[in-house]
């Protein structure tokens, strides 16, 4: 690939397609005999993505790895059965309702890493977020397992800093300052090591919480905090939009 | 049980308040030559990483760097230059110890280093052919990994000492096991490798197989790594010999058998192992590292 860049200012590689050889990855990862978790949210009516999400997932998420699908909903019972692959487990996990969605992501942070500090640290190595209104349609692989993973958004790759969507207002625990900024990355799609996302999704929860009682909403709410993150602990690793790619671009 | 697992390399953390240029995503510093490799390990070029961010995760870590050096004989006259480049180009601001392994410790020249940098003076003995002696590095340096190094220092790059360092050499290099690609043969097809092609060595590599051609001049990483990969390296060494064979580049040619199946994590490019006897082509924009000119007949006695 010569068109686009494939290695960060840090030495991270970004994955494109052409950059990698799936073979050799998977080799490699399978002598690390790790597990893979996913976390998603399924909450109101995005219920009605479970099941596209599940089946495009056991298809093309990490096929022939063990992949533990954590998914919480409001609805448990709303969840159709769905068919997993033999490697694949699925844990169906319940949630309290809340008002606005935005209050949602704002607690999926708190969750996720309250999860991982009760349970997730016991049943897989690395552990991935994913928007479940993703859908998969090309095979997703190992290519993806490093110890800090961030998804350059498709919306913004061509951006220059200042017009990116960063959160700009000092009083906002995400804010980015003028003239910093390396990518922009989607919340729809990070993870890594689980003690890495552990230290993320904490730090971030917590940036929200402290922006909740000083009045204030970053702009892309949790996209904003989990940008500032990954400015000040760069990932090991990017995926590129191809990764995340929005359908109504 | 917990699964806690931390394997990589070490998380970049970076202090606010540095100001540098944007990364572009579909503006490539270098479109000229391969900067990742298939299992998405760095290829280290000038222009492919920033110092700057490099050194400001790099330094708080407190670091220190190991390099092990071999002069043996004649090479003990190299000593000196080896040191004094380094001093100006290697690793500056970080913590360095050198292991200078000679059967001559009282020719080793007492060169003035820089704060929180120390040479030592490791002696060995000296093996009949240069060959030998090249083949034992990989026994001495995973034995001296295992009774001193690796309480002292955190990486360890092993180099030849017949070069000299003439452009930076910095954290970039850092990696969990690191090697560095030939200068001969980075624009060579694998069919015309050097690679040991005998079925009967340790160090074979069939025909239709191999990544890079790596020099044996320049390896490192993590110390624990280079401590496995030294011993893997002088076990197929040994069973060569007990199988009356000596591969075609010496140990050279062990360390690409072995990195073919145990990948690196990071490349470095030519800049980091030339050969001052190679014309420089367009891609090579800064030689870091390089080899002195020298009479083989002369210094292999």
């Amino acid at each position: 690939r010569r068109d686009v860049l494939v290695l960060t200012p840090w030495l991270a590689p970004i994955v494109w397609e052409g950059t990698f050889n799936r073979d050799i990855l998977n080799a490699q990862y399978k002598q690390k005999n790790s597990v893979t978790g996913v976390v998603t949210f399924a909450v109101e009516k995005y219920v009605q993505f479970v099941e596209g999400f599940m089946s495009s997932a056991n298809k093309y998420f990490l096929a022939g790895h063990q992949v533990n699908f954590y998914v919480f909903t409001d609805n448990p019972e709303q969840i159709p059965h769905l068919h997993m692959a033999p490697e694949n487990h699925l844990f169906v996990i319940p949630l309290q309702n809340l008002s606005r969605w935005q209050d949602i992501s704002v607690s999926r942070m708190d969750i996720i890493s309250r999860y991982i500090r009760s349970r997730f640290r016991y049943e897989v190595d690395y552990l991935y977020s994913i928007d479940i209104a993703v859908q998969l349609l090309e095979h997703i692989g190992v290519e993806i397992i490093d110890t800090l993973v961030g998804t350059i958004s498709s919306w913004q790759y061509a951006a220059r800093r200042e017009s990116k969507s960063y959160e700009t207002r000092s009083e906002s625990q995400a804010a980015i300052p003028e003239g910093e900024g390396d990518f922009y990355y989607t919340a729809s799609f990070y993870g890594g090591s689980v003690a890495e996302v552990y230290k993320l999704t904490r730090a971030c929860s917590k940036g929200l919480m402290e922006d909740r009682e000083n009045g204030i909403e970053a702009r892309w709410h949790d996209e904003s905090h989990l940008n500032k993150y990954l400015l000040y602990h760069k990932p090991t690793r990017l995926l590129s939009p191809e990764y995340c790619w929005d359908e109504e671009l | 049980s917990m699964k806690l697992q931390y394997t990589e390399e070490k998380l970049i953390q970076l202090f606010p308040q540095l100001f540098y240029q944007q990364p572009r995503v579909l503006a490539p510093k270098r479109q000229d030559v391969l900067t990742v490799t298939p299992w998405l390990a760095p290829i280290v070029w000038e222009g492919t990483f920033n110092s700057e961010i490099l050194d400001s995760a790099y330094r708080p870590l407190n670091l220190t760097i190991g390099v092990t050096a071999f002069a043996i004989g004649k090479y003990t006259r190299f000593v000196g230059h080896f040191l004094e480049s380094a001093e100006k180009h290697f690793m500056r601001g970080y913590r360095v110890n050198y292991y200078i392994f000679t059967d001559n410790p009282e020719t080793i020249p007492d060169i003035q280093l820089q704060p929180g940098r120390r040479l030592v003076v490791v002696p060995i003995k000296k093996y009949s052919s240069w060959q030998e002696i090249s083949m034992r590095r990989m026994e001495a340096i995973n034995k001296h990994i295992a009774e001193a190094s690796h309480q002292e220092v955190d990486y360890l790059f092993c180099l030849d000492i017949d070069m000299v360092f003439h452009n930076a050499w910095g954290p970039e290099s850092l990696g969990d096991m690191v090697a560095a690609i030939h200068p001969g043969y980075f624009n060579v097809p694998r069919s015309q490798f050097p690679y040991e092609r005998r079925s009967s060595s340790a160090a074979y590599i069939p025909d239709g197989e191999g990544d890079f051609y790596y020099g044996g001049a320049v390896f490192g990483g993590l110390v624990k790594k280079v401590y496995e990969f030294t011993k893997t390296c002088h076990m197929t060494i040994l069973a060569d010999k007990a199988n009356g064979i000596m591969a075609a580049y010496q140990e050279e040619s062990h360390l690409n058998r072995h990195f073919l199946s145990h990948k690196p994590s990071k490349l470095l490019s030519p800049e980091y192992i030339w050969d001052d006897r190679m014309p420089k082509p367009p891609e090579i924009h800064l030689i870091r590292f390089s080899t002195v000119d020298k009479n083989y007949k002369v210094i292999r006695d």
